[in-house]
């Protein structure tokens, strides 16, 4: 549905993205991953057709971005972008009259999408009272009106309570199960997990697209998890093996080169300052930690960092 | 047909919650013209003058009343020295000083030439010249009268009559107000406008509207077809006020008055447009729109008359859609004249509307970058 070859851009002397290559499958949810300024807007940018690539090209649905029905694309941009001094019912109606939607049609589709958002009872309320998880509910009403086949999200998640991203990942999986191909980036890791496909971009290259099972196979380090009471995220820096160690309240995942050796090492380690070793358990990566493998190994094999 | 609809109708969802701006759009042609109608006064009169006669003659006390008697000079202070005199005018509590010499009655009797000498303050221009014409054609009509009495004569040999058309009292408000309607108008069309595209740049609204099937020029259209409508109100407004307040006659059609602005409330719009496609943000685009208001406003004619113009400027001021609005409305509302009058007038803002809106739509790209 979406496919990216060799598409590059840079704004002034600074690359954004450089020679991506990207296939998103019909019907699938891709993830863009990566961290602040890794190029994911600016790529999102371009296949919608709103940047021109310095080189490259980008095809939906086997067309240039300027070439397609219009309607069979809804964007979703990261800031909010409609009209704070519109009620939600008239922005939905000013985009969609915009695609030359008729009324009734308009009526009709705004009843069923702004059942399906949560939105329903809200129509007369100004975009700029919105709380912003009902902010992004409204952009992505106006996003849907046209019944789009590919479904284009900036950060849509961002900056929005546990509880409405849940919602609107439920919103997005039942979308994609009626047949929308739907491409979206996010700067939450544990996201990721919840996307068919996904692609890491750091520094403006797509370091890795694979389903996320795959990426967590392609790791090569086991976690161990323990509870102590300590409160030093440096703790255990000194100790041969332990590659990373990050300190979550009492609780502290290390990332080891292999389990026996390190688990002995640590218990000996805490019996030593007279602490309790508590249970030691291997747990699986979480994306975070992929991630953070992958963008430190390519940087460190590239050179660059 | 129907983006375009879709747009004007959400321009003017925007445009009835903003009640400031739709305040600020009936206040200010009441406030501005009611402020500058009365303050500009062209025709200065009442010029407070210090006397100091060394003379003290039934000739001089003649030759004071007709100064006074002209309603220019208003004298307000009498003098015992020539020092007195200089001080009050340094002080600025005279603008102007008559002066008497202690001979002045003798050498009239006498037959010679008298010399009063009348000091002017000449810091401000306007009031200077005026001050020092009528001095002078007071002079020339009481040497006049003199010298008929000596002749014998009823009349003098020329007789020259001057008729002022259109505004024969020389009413400054009848030739203000219309300016000040014409300014009024381009200045709030453009500022209004000169933030339309780029507001919808900043707040980021641009970007959803570019994934849509909208096109520039539906956009352009959509932008400037509600604020036509704003510049109506606001002609309608100050022309109420010209004739409830001023009493400014229309002689001309009021249709037709109504007609042409179309034209100039277009080329304003469009000329907004243009800015606001260039500049980046909304700062930038007032500055750019203070930029184009005061050379509109000094050089149109409506401060200074153009033929007084240096030519490099009075061709300048041949690009200003205001100097063809100040002919095409002094026209119709004091001297009366019709269409065939202002064709040419009336075919510069055509041109201007269609150039400015047509950068406006080539200038607006479909991009972010």
């Amino acid at each position: 549905m979406i496919l990216c070859t060799q598409l590059t851009k840079s704004f002034g002397p600074i690359p954004a993205v450089r020679e991506v290559n990207l296939q998103v499958e019909k019907q699938s949810i891709t993830g863009l991953l990566g961290p602040d300024g890794a190029g994911k807007t600016t790529l999102l940018r371009m296949i919608c057709g709103l940047i021109t690539p310095d080189s490259g090209a980008v095809q939906l649905m086997g067309l240039p971005p300027e070439k397609i029905e219009r309607q069979d694309l809804g964007y979703m941009p990261q800031r909010f972008s409609l009209y704070g001094d519109l009620n939600v019912m008239e922005n939905i109606d000013f985009f969609a009259s915009l695609y030359g939607l008729h009324k009734s049609l308009i009526r009709e589709r705004a009843e069923e999408i702004l059942e399906r958002t949560g939105l329903a009872g809200f129509e007369q309320r100004l975009g700029e009272q919105l709380s912003g998880g009902m902010k992004q509910k409204l952009a992505l009403s106006c996003a849907l009106i046209t019944r789009p086949q590919i479904l284009v999200l900036d950060e849509p998640t961002y900056g929005v309570d546990p509880q409405s991203r849940q919602e609107f990942w439920q919103i997005l999986y039942d979308l994609n199960r009626e047949g929308m191909t739907i491409l979206l980036s996010t700067p939450y890791m544990d996201e990721a997990e919840l996307c068919h496909q996904v692609a890491f971009i750091n520094e403006g290259r797509l370091e890795v697209v694979a389903p996320p099972a795959e990426i967590k196979l392609s790791f090569p380090f086991r976690i161990l998890e323990l509870r102590v009471p300590l409160r030093d995220p440096h703790f255990f820096d000194s100790l041969p093996g332990i590659l990373d160690a990050s300190f979550y309240g009492y609780k502290y995942r290390l990332v080891v080169e292999e389990v026996e050796h390190s688990r002995h090492r640590l218990e000996e380690l805490l019996a030593s300052q007279g602490l309790e070793p508590g249970s030691i358990m291997e747990v699986a990566p979480s994306m975070e930690e992929l991630f953070v493998f992958l963008a430190e190994a390519k940087g460190l094999a590239g050179g660059e960092v | 047909m129907s983006r375009i609809f879709a747009v004007i109708k959400k321009e003017f969802i925007q445009m009835k919650r903003d009640r400031m701006t739709l305040a600020l759009i009936f206040m200010i042609p009441l406030i501005q013209l009611l402020l500058f109608g009365y303050a500009i006064q062209t025709d200065v009169k009442h010029i407070s003058t210090v006397v100091f006669d060394q003379s003290l003659s039934p000739e001089s006390r003649e030759l004071l009343n007709a100064f006074s008697a002209s309603g220019y000079f208003d004298i307000n202070e009498v003098a015992l020295s020539y020092d007195a005199v200089t001080q009050s005018i340094d002080s600025g509590q005279a603008r102007a000083g008559i002066i008497f010499p202690p001979d002045f009655a003798r050498q009239l009797q006498r037959g010679e030439s008298a010399p009063v000498q009348v000091i002017v303050d000449a810091s401000d221009n306007m009031v200077a010249n005026q001050a020092i014409a009528i001095a002078n054609s007071i002079g020339l009509i009481k040497s006049q009268q003199l010298l008929f009495q000596k002749m014998n004569l009823d009349a003098p040999p020329y007789d020259i009559r001057v008729r002022p058309w259109y505004n024969p009292d020389g009413i400054t408000a009848y030739y203000m107000v219309p300016a000040i309607l014409g300014i009024i108008v381009t200045m709030t069309m453009v500022i209004i406008t000169a933030v339309a595209i780029v507001r919808e740049r900043e707040r980021g609204t641009l970007e959803q509207l570019i994934v849509t099937p909208l096109r520039p020029y539906e956009l352009m259209l959509g932008k400037i077809i509600p604020y036509i409508a704003l510049g109506y109100i606001q002609i309608t407004v100050a022309l109420l006020v010209g004739a409830l307040f001023f009493q400014v006659p229309i002689r001309g059609s009021l249709l037709e008055l109504y007609l042409l602005t179309l034209f100039f409330i277009t080329a304003s719009l469009g000329l907004g447009l243009m800015i606001s496609n260039m500049a980046k943000n909304q700062m930038q685009a007032f500055q750019m729109s203070f930029f184009v208001m005061l050379p509109s406003i000094l050089l149109s004619g409506f401060m200074f008359p153009r033929e007084a113009m240096p030519r490099i400027i009075y061709y300048i001021s041949d690009i200003i859609p205001l100097t063809y609005y100040l002919d095409i409305i002094r026209g119709i509302v004091l001297k009366g004249i019709g269409f065939q009058y202002l064709v040419g007038q009336v075919a510069a803002l055509l041109v201007f509307s269609l150039l400015f809106l047509g950068i406006s739509t080539l200038k607006f790209k479909k991009k972010i970058a």
